[in-house]
């Protein structure tokens, strides 16, 4: 395991040193100059924009310089080996590493229209989860009704008008192809639901107060093929409203729902690019490997 | 070794099959030292249980003379309790009242208190802090609570007197409070445990959906905990109910049938303490008087068990 970790890792460095025909090329992507930005996005716009970030917990240097485009209204899946570093790089776009200390970022998220930088201290990260909605790998619907779970985000963003959170709590459950289910018991408690209901409430909780991105870690990992169909159908309709991310280590999950993939080893981002292009034509060998299930 | 005892081993085990492969012989053993331990452990759990068992013994044939005496509907209705007197009366009622009402009061300082501190200590304090906390409140829970009488007679009323100058010496208010800081680190220490059972991953949805620490402690990690926090609750009535010194040094001893907490009264348990005392001979019915006394506190004490019992399953959480 170490053995393989330093020999990728120096000929990593080999890659961006000297001029390998076929590893230059991925670096390129790895590195993401503005012109692949251009290239891979051709002209889809980039919600949020990951440039040279690093992450450490504690002196542990979890995530190594990784940039990469998020584009606005698609489905970006990471996917990698276990321990790559899937998850923290997604939570760090909502922040979730502040709750624990030692944790330190480095380098830039920016989220777009505005500019903002995630990462900055001076930006509250209850500011960037209000923007940023997440989806956990178990579901963890709140020990309340249904309903009380959905409107949770109205509630703590001090919204009172009664019939506005029921609209919005309505609307979310629809979005979340979850209304017809559970329309006659709002109010039963929602550990009562079935793994893939929680799941869908779950995504309800988040849509319900509009997120801009909406972060997956693994949603449907605990869940059986029926229940993981029906999330996998719902991410594909909601692309057309909310950015997302998606952590899996599904590889036709990633295939079907997503627009662009992002393959990561030991804390690099290794390629990037768009999902067809990485799984039918992937320019760096690791990537075919892990792909086609040769290695991970 | 295992060979030659085998053999005997498979004949004590009283199901085993007569004739056993050498294989099956060593899992008799193995089965035959189990079953021991088990036998060992069930003695043990025994002995809690013969106490039980001879504790009620005890109380029931002893109240069962004194309710030869005293009818249960006088015991349960008579609203005096005057075991010394020339024509004594035996009515639980001021006994009861002085019971309820210290144990009110004593919940009215611990459960808020108690409950403050538990969620600071589980949702807000520091590690470092935390750590700092904790000894000082297992050291309150650790103090004999006569001190605490004392510390009710000589400092806390003293100090209520001071806001209110024609309070009594002796009263059920300064009793109630010193018991409710006693009870305090029982309430604390298991709400908290309770919080801290709650899954990271609960707390980790309340902020990822933008919410403070404040409003994921009241609004998610509170409720998760709810059943816990209750069972930490009941156990605090239970204590406050049995508490016996604080009451018995502090609040007064005379019984008095009233529920405002200005006056002093007396407890259950603080009757039984006097009257152990050796305020009343051996033998008599005003002696007797205690073991009804003692199964009305005990029967209070089972009804609470069976409350939290009751609250634990309604309001489980499965996380
Ligand atoms: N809280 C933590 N403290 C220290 N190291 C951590 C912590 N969480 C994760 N790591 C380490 O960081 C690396 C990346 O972990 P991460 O959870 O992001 O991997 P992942 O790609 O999501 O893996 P999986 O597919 O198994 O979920 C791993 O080496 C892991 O051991
Ligand atoms: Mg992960």
């Amino acid at each position: 395991m170490v053995s393989v970790a330093t020999m990728r890792m120096s000929e990593q460095t080999a890659a961006d040193t000297q001029v390998q025909p076929d590893a230059a090329a991925g670096a390129a992507r790895s590195l993401n100059s503005p012109e692949t930005t251009a290239r891979i996005g051709s002209g889809v716009p980039v919600k949020a924009s990951v440039e040279n970030f690093s992450f450490y917990y504690g002196d542990f240097k979890a995530l190594k310089s990784i940039s990469m485009p998020v584009h606005e209204k698609r489905v970006t899946a990471l996917i990698g080996p276990s321990g790559c570093g899937k998850s923290t790089l997604l939570r760090t776009f909502n922040r979730m590493h502040d709750l624990y200390p030692g944790n330190r970022y480095e380098g830039t998220i920016r989220l777009h229209p505005d500019n903002t930088n995630l990462l900055d201290p001076a930006v509250d990260p209850i500011e960037v989860r209000m923007r940023i909605g997440m989806v956990f790998q178990k579901p963890n619907p709140f020990p309340k009704s249904i309903y009380e779970n959905v409107a949770y985000g109205l509630r703590i963003r001090g919204e009172r008008n009664r019939s506005a959170i029921d609209d919005q709590v309505r609307e979310a459950l629809r979005g979340a192809a979850l209304w017809s289910e559970v329309e006659h018991r709002l109010h039963d408690p929602a550990t009562a639901l079935s793994g893939g209901q929680q799941q869908r409430l779950c995504i309800a909780r988040c849509l319900a107060t509009q997120p801009e991105v909406l972060l997956f870690d693994e949603p449907t990992s605990a869940l059986d093929p029926i229940a993981t169909a029906s999330i996998e159908e719902l991410i594909h309709e909601l692309r057309d409203k909310v950015t997302i991310l998606i952590v899996t280590h599904n590889m036709q999950q990633a295939a079907r729902v997503s627009d662009y993939t992002a393959y990561m080893y030991l804390g690099e981002l290794m390629e990037f690019g768009e999902t067809n292009q990485i799984f039918v034509n992937p320019t760096r060998k690791e990537t075919e490997d892990y792909i086609t299930g040769r290695f991970g | 070794m295992q060979e030659t005892n085998s053999g005997g081993a498979a004949a004590l085990v009283p199901h085993g099959p007569l004739s056993v492969s050498d294989r099956l012989a060593k899992k008799a053993l193995r089965h035959f030292k189990e079953r021991l331990i088990e036998l060992l452990l069930l003695g043990a759990a025994f002995v809690s249980v013969l106490t039980t068992v001879g504790i009620i013994w005890v109380l029931v044939s002893e109240s069962v003379n004194f309710f030869g005496t005293v009818s249960i509907w006088s015991f349960l209705t008579d609203t005096m309790w005057t075991p010394l007197f020339a024509e004594p009366r035996y009515g639980i009622l001021p006994l009861l009242a002085g019971t309820l009402t210290t144990s009110a009061v004593a919940l009215i300082v611990a459960i808020p208190l108690g409950t403050t501190i538990a969620i600071y200590l589980s949702e807000f304090a520091r590690p470092t802090v935390r750590e700092l906390v904790k000894p000082f409140l297992e050291l309150l829970g650790g103090i004999p609570t006569i001190v605490y009488g004392y510390f009710a007679l000589m400092v806390v009323i003293p100090m209520l007197q001071l806001l209110m100058p024609e309070l009594s010496g002796f009263n059920m208010l300064g009793a109630g409070i010193v018991m409710g800081i006693a009870i305090i680190p029982y309430v604390s220490s298991l709400a908290e445990d309770a919080m801290r059972a709650v899954p990271m991953s609960m707390r980790e949805g309340s902020y990822a959906m933008g919410a403070t620490r404040l409003q994921t402690a009241f609004r998610v990690v509170f409720p998760a905990a709810l059943s816990g926090i209750l069972s930490a609750y009941i156990l605090g009535i239970s204590r406050a109910v049995g508490e016996t010194m604080i009451v018995a040094v502090a609040a007064g001893m005379q019984p008095n049938f009233t529920v405002n907490p200005l006056e002093p009264a007396q407890t259950i348990s603080a009757y039984i303490v006097q009257v152990a005392l050796g305020d009343l001979p051996h033998g008599s019915i005003g002696y007797q008087s205690i073991f009804a006394a003692g199964l009305s506190l005990m029967l209070m004490t089972l009804a609470l068990n069976l409350v939290g019992h009751v609250v634990r399953r309604r309001y489980r959480e499965a996380y």
